[in-house]
């Protein structure tokens, strides 16, 4: 593991997010309360993993800490502007400064596009020449070969597919960098490439990191800060060494316990059936 | 006693090789693991034994069930023996399962298919009993319910039960577990321990989660490109890998260790 490295002495949090709720109107009688209540702050350089199984709320919470949704209620405030309810032409800051990578990379990917244009698409359609430096750069971050650009997102691996997405993700030199379960659609060898190259990216340039996944071992190799979601709700949240040590709610005592460990179950084929 | 018995097999379509040479055996009460990265060959090895290749794909070598050989099998040998002498699970319950028709009646087919009950009445009751033993709630009230209405670990449940309905001798699962939440998971590789166990089934257990594999399988077989590399007891291939790539996956597996 990577040492946690000391978030700067901040006086105002990087990211708050006060009492959020989210429903989602299915019909006249029936609405989903995808998120009751949520609240929580992401100092600047810390790694904040938020963890749950599917339909706890994570995804959800994700739009609306990056703008992309409106809370029913609450408030989300980034460097302690507002950003809920803000419309777009207020939030160009936020789109150059928080930028997401999603899990599944083929979705994300326009396959019509080169990885070049794709790459470059959040910089804007000005000073094309310099992008282009810009694309080699990126790709040299994210460890693919330099001609890479010229290429179709379908020619690439999963694994390299999400490389792609982070380079996209780079490209407007964000301070903040979520990932939405980035790592749950490969394969174990692939996974450890991508969260080390993610650690490493994070670790050389600042960035802070609210990293989302069902699997809490992930979140423990990748985060310094942990909350746990269910129902909507964040049920705990700490340091993610003391939360797994010491997990204080239930519903994490039971996540805990559900997870499949090598080292686990190792040991207990040591000691015989 | 020997279940299942392959040998020497080989998948291949068109000129291009995808299986080759597999071998291995699966005694009765067994619980044998086949691991590997997606594309190693893993789903193309059961399909083979089960006569489900995709068309286009043609098997060559041996795969024999107790004395019947099951490669070049008639068709209709073989939708004897599946559902019977072997059944599977397979990691989307939902493509499965027949969306049309009440999960009680699905469980409850293979019975009256196979003769295995005497008549409807007989096979619902012992669908409704299968329900129960795979834990489901309201075994009578799920017995009714359409596939669209049960959660995701539901369905894999009434998978089981269809899977479980005839006391196969060899169970095939193929990541049974991996669209489901962690807790999920734990309860679903209870059930399938705990059922194998009781019927002394064989079970050939598909995973790419190393944990999952030494929760459940006392030997396991590892597959990379369309070859097993390593085969062994679970805890000595796990603790101690032979083959280069069995420690590359446990590296990459164990990020606790990271
Ligand atoms: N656009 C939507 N419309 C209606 N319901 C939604 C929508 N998005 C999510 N939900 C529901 O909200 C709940 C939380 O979903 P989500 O945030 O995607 O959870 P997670 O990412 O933890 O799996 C679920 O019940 C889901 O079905
Ligand atoms: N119907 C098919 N036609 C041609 N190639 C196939 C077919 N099905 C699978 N393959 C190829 O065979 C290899 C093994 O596939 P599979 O057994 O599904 O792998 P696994 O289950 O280990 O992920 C893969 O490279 C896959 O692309
Ligand atoms: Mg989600
Ligand atoms: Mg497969």
């Amino acid at each position: 593991m990577t040492a946690p490295s000391e978030p700067p002495a901040a006086t105002q949090p990087l990211i708050e997010a006060r009492d959020l709720e989210r429903r989602y109107t299915r019909s006249r009688r029936r609405s989903v309360h995808a998120l009751r209540g949520v609240s929580f702050e992401i100092a600047a350089g810390q790694r904040f993993g938020i963890v749950g199984e599917s339909g706890s709320g994570k995804s959800t919470l994700v739009r609306l800490l990056a703008a992309l949704d409106t809370p029913t209620a609450g408030s989300v405030s980034f460097r302690g502007n507002r950003i809920d309810g803000v419309a777009e032409r207020g939030l160009r800051f936020l789109r150059s400064e928080l930028q997401i990578v999603f899990q599944d990379p083929m979705g994300s990917l326009d396959p019509r596009m080169r990885v070049r244009d794709i790459i470059r698409e959040p910089l804007g359609r000005t000073r094309r020449a310099e992008h282009t430096e810009r694309v080699a750069e990126l790709l040299e971050a994210v460890e693919l070969p330099a001609d890479s650009g010229q290429r179709y997102p379908h020619q690439f691996s999963g694994g390299q597919r999400q490389r792609i997405s982070i380079a996209r993700a780079l490209a407007p030199r964000p301070s903040v960098l979520i990932a939405d379960e980035p790592v749950s659609a490969l394969d174990v060898s692939v996974r450890a490439q991508i969260l080390d190259l993610l650690l490493d990216l994070v670790e050389r340039l600042g960035l802070t990191l609210v990293f989302v996944s069902h699997d809490l071992n992930v979140v423990r190799y990748v985060c310094d800060e942990v909350a746990v979601m269910r129902h909507g709700e964040i049920v705990e949240r700490g340091p993610i060494d003391r939360v797994y040590a010491e997990p204080a709610h239930p519903y994490t005592q039971q996540l805990l316990a559900a997870a499949p460990s090598l080292r686990a179950a190792l040991a207990r084929l040591e000691e015989g059936p | 006693m020997t279940v299942l018995r392959v040998d020497e097999l080989s998948v291949s379509a068109g000129g291009q090789s995808l299986v080759r040479d597999v071998s291995f055996q699966i005694g009765a009460g067994e619980r044998v693991g086949l691991i590997g990265e997606s594309g190693s060959g893993k789903t193309l090895t059961a399909s083979s034994v089960l006569g489900l290749l995709p068309d286009g794909l043609h098997a060559t070598g041996s795969v024999r069930l107790g004395e019947q050989e099951l490669l070049g099998a008639s068709e209709r040998t073989l939708s004897r023996l599946r559902g019977m002498e072997i059944s599977m699970v397979f990691q989307e319950p939902m493509t499965a399962l027949n969306p049309s028709m009440r999960v009680g009646s699905q469980v409850a087919e293979p019975m009256l298919l196979h003769g295995t009950r005497p008549d409807r009445r007989a096979a619902r009751s012992a669908a409704v009993e299968l329900f129960d033993s795979v834990r489901l709630p309201d075994p009578e009230g799920t017995a009714r319910a359409y596939p669209h209405q049960l959660s995701g670990g539901q369905r894999q449940r009434v998978l089981l039960a269809i899977a479980l309905a005839n006391d196969p001798a060899l169970l095939i699962c193929d990541e049974p577990t991996t669209a489901l939440d962690v807790t999920v998971q734990a309860q679903i590789l209870a059930l399938i321990l705990a059922a194998t166990r009781e019927r002394d089934t064989a079970l050939l257990f598909i995973t790419h989660d190393l944990a999952v594999v030494a929760s459940v399988c006392e030997r396991v077989l590892v597959m990379l490109d369309g070859e097993i590399i390593e085969s062994g007891g679970t805890r000595e291939v796990l603790s101690s890998p032979r083959h280069e790539y069995t420690g590359k996956l446990l590296a990459a597996s164990d990020l606790e260790a990271r």
